[in-house]
């Protein structure tokens, strides 16, 4: 099966079950679509619909129990430990609902932390590190702890982590579920900012409409299984 | 390989933000390498001090198998068998560097406590001194040859009673006059009292000396002189350089010290280790969603395992800094007690090597490793979905 160049991520065939108390339980069911490069792509459904699941497979923190998993040509369900995190480090961009930042490290170093799998020397760090934080606007916050920010800060800092490695992929699930709506706004135009004007391909996790309003596709899953695309017409190549 | 990619800063101020849990854990080490360090002190100081005592050019000469001055006998005739061999060295007035001495215990009672040990009479020759250039008197004068006079080893002037300069002593039925106190530096002699061999052997009777220490004339040629003395069938007497015959004399003691302290330390560090396995469990526990988000970020399973032993290392450095750092203190205490193979007292000192410090400290490491390891891999095995939901 080969992807088209302009395809991000292609799932094939995809699912997932657990076994608990000897009974396997299905959390989703032969997922099949692509997700076009440069797309900025909302899951939606109730909980328990399988959509972190989903997202969790896609950014290679989680395997399938079957079919394959297209990331630029790499069938990312047949790595290893090791070569998944290599592949992780290289193209997948992370944002959580609660930040994940390491407490006991400043605003830049946590920015620095994907970095350190890099070859990039000392000051090299430093320096995309300084700018990534520039980038979503925390230039003069750089020395804080996260302690010392507010949610949206945080979650502004967590964001230059996710892009400061400039991979391809970027993940967000629930990324405004913690914040106010002013702050959920400034997070929502910055993934805008990414999806644009970086051509990055982001995938979001969501409960909250007005998130998802900003993409410009939105699936829904249902007990393990997608429903049709459905493309938003409001969404704007650039914020409003 | 990336091992520890995960920067020290995040391991070094982890430890820094739980200050009691680290300060407790690693003050438990500490403790463990206190005691750890202090015994191999304590072996050190008394290795040093009996080493220290004999001079490599010196022989000492006893009687077969007797190990100890006080347990040997060297008769006149076999001493001036001896004396006769030419491979000794004679001073500048061209006599020869020899002296026969008679070692006996006597009992004296130690300062404050007033409890009675044994501390060792020498009864030197002429040249007693001479082959001893490490004996330097601090106050007096030395004992004249023929006469009632002793002088008294400094650690034994400063630890017993009535034996001050100008004091008499009483013992082997007779009145000893103290005339000199003198210092030995770090060695044995600092814990004895000497006076002339010939007034000794009367005063207890004797007929025979305890031993014979010569110098050797040229100190490579020991093994033939020793070959050729044993080869003598007049003689029942061995040989030993003076350096070897004390090092000997702590043997059981410095084997003694080491056994029971491995073994104290064995047994606490089993504690120590426990403690720092909790403190690295709670660690994890506490941090499961951080480990979760650095798997995300790329780190790999070795590289989250590594940051936690890194944790752990770091944890029981401290407290082997701490703990050599407390023993360091230990130098300045002195032990006076009773060399089993002696039956003598003898005084030395804690002393510190850079070797032990080097040893306490890759103990630390030792248990922290083994502290470290279990909760390292709990932290490494965690599935990253896991771990990010129980953030």
């Amino acid at each position: 099966m080969t992807a088209s160049p302009e395809v991000a991520v292609a799932l094939r065939h995809v699912s997932k079950s657990y076994t608990r108390g000897g009974q396997a339980v299905e959390v989703l069911t032969d997922i099949d679509f692509d997700i076009q490069s440069g797309d900025f792509l909302a899951l939606m459904g109730p909980s328990g619909s399988g959509k972190s699941t989903l997202l969790n497979l896609i950014a290679g923190i989680d395997k399938p129990t079957g079919g394959q998993i297209l990331v630029g040509g790499t069938d990312i369900a047949t790595l290893d430990e090791a070569d998944l995190a290599d592949w992780r480090a290289g193209n997948v961009g992370f944002i959580f609902q609660f930040y994940n930042l390491m407490p006991v490290l400043t605003g830049l170093e946590n920015v620095e932390l994907p970095l350190m799998l890099t070859r990039l020397n000392r000051r090299e760090r430093r320096e995309h590190a300084a700018l990534a934080l520039e980038m979503v606007g925390l230039a003069d916050r750089m020395q804080h702890y996260p302690n010392e920010l507010s949610g949206g800060q945080q979650q502004r800092v967590a964001i230059a982590r996710a892009l400061v490695t400039d991979p391809t992929l970027i993940v967000a699930d629930e990324p405004t579920g913690d914040l106010d709506r002013k702050s959920a706004g400034e997070i929502l135009d910055l993934l805008d900012r990414l999806n644009t004007e970086l051509g990055k391909t982001i995938i979001m996790v969501t409960h909250d409409a007005r998130a998802a309003e900003r993409a410009h596709a939105i699936r829904h899953l249902e007990k393990g299984e997608l429903s049709s695309l459905e493309i938003n017409p409001r969404a704007t190549p650039s914020h409003a | 390989m990336n091992l520890t990619r995960v920067p020290l800063s995040y391991v070094w101020r982890n430890l820094l933000t739980r200050k009691l849990t680290t300060g407790l854990t690693a003050g438990g080490m500490a403790l463990v390498v206190f005691v750890f360090a202090t015994v191999l002190m304590l072996e050190a100081g008394l290795k040093q001090t009996l080493t220290a005592t004999g001079l490599p050019q010196n022989v000492v000469v006893i009687r077969k198998g007797s190990q100890t001055e006080v347990q040997s006998g060297v008769s006149r005739s076999e001493a001036a068998i001896i004396e006769s061999q030419p491979n000794i060295a004679l001073d500048g007035a061209g006599r020869l560097l020899s002296s026969r001495e008679s070692v006996v215990l006597i009992s004296l009672k130690k300062q404050g406590s007033g409890k009675p040990a044994n501390v060792v009479v020498r009864g030197a020759g002429e040249q007693g001194l001479a082959l001893r250039p490490q004996v330097q008197l601090l106050a007096g004068r030395q004992f004249r040859p023929g006469s009632s006079e002793i002088i008294v080893g400094r650690a034994i002037a400063d630890g017993f009673d009535g034996v001050q300069l100008g004091a008499s002593l009483r013992f082997a039925r007779r009145d000893w006059l103290v005339v000199g106190i003198f210092d030995a530096g770090k060695t044995g002699f600092n814990s004895e009292i000497w006076g002339d061999a010939e007034q000794m052997m009367q005063a207890f009777r004797r007929v025979n000396y305890s031993a014979l220490v010569f110098q050797l004339a040229d100190s490579n040629g020991y093994e033939a002189s020793r070959q050729a003395l044993e080869a003598d069938q007049r003689l029942t007497t061995e040989y030993k350089r003076e350096t070897r015959f004390y090092a000997d004399q702590a043997q059981t003691m410095a084997t003694f010290i080491s056994i029971l302290g491995t073994v104290l330390s064995v047994i606490f560090s089993i504690g120590a280790v426990i403690g720092a396995m909790i403190t690295m469990y709670a660690a994890v526990a506490n941090r499961t969603g951080e480990i979760g988000t650095l798997r995300a970020l790329g780190y790999r399973r070795s590289s989250v395992m590594a940051a936690f032993l890194a944790e752990s290392l770091l944890l029981a450095l401290l407290g082997g800094v701490m703990g050599v750092v407390l023993a360091s203190f230990m130098q300045f205490f002195a032990v006076s007690t009773m060399n089993w193979q002696t039956f003598a007292e003898l005084a030395f000192s804690f002393t510190l090597t850079p070797a032990i410090v080097v040893k306490s400290l890759l103990f630390a490491l030792f248990m922290g490793l083994l502290g470290g390891f279990l909760p390292a891999v709990r932290a490494a095995r965690m599935q990253i979905v896991d771990a990010l939901r129980a953030a």
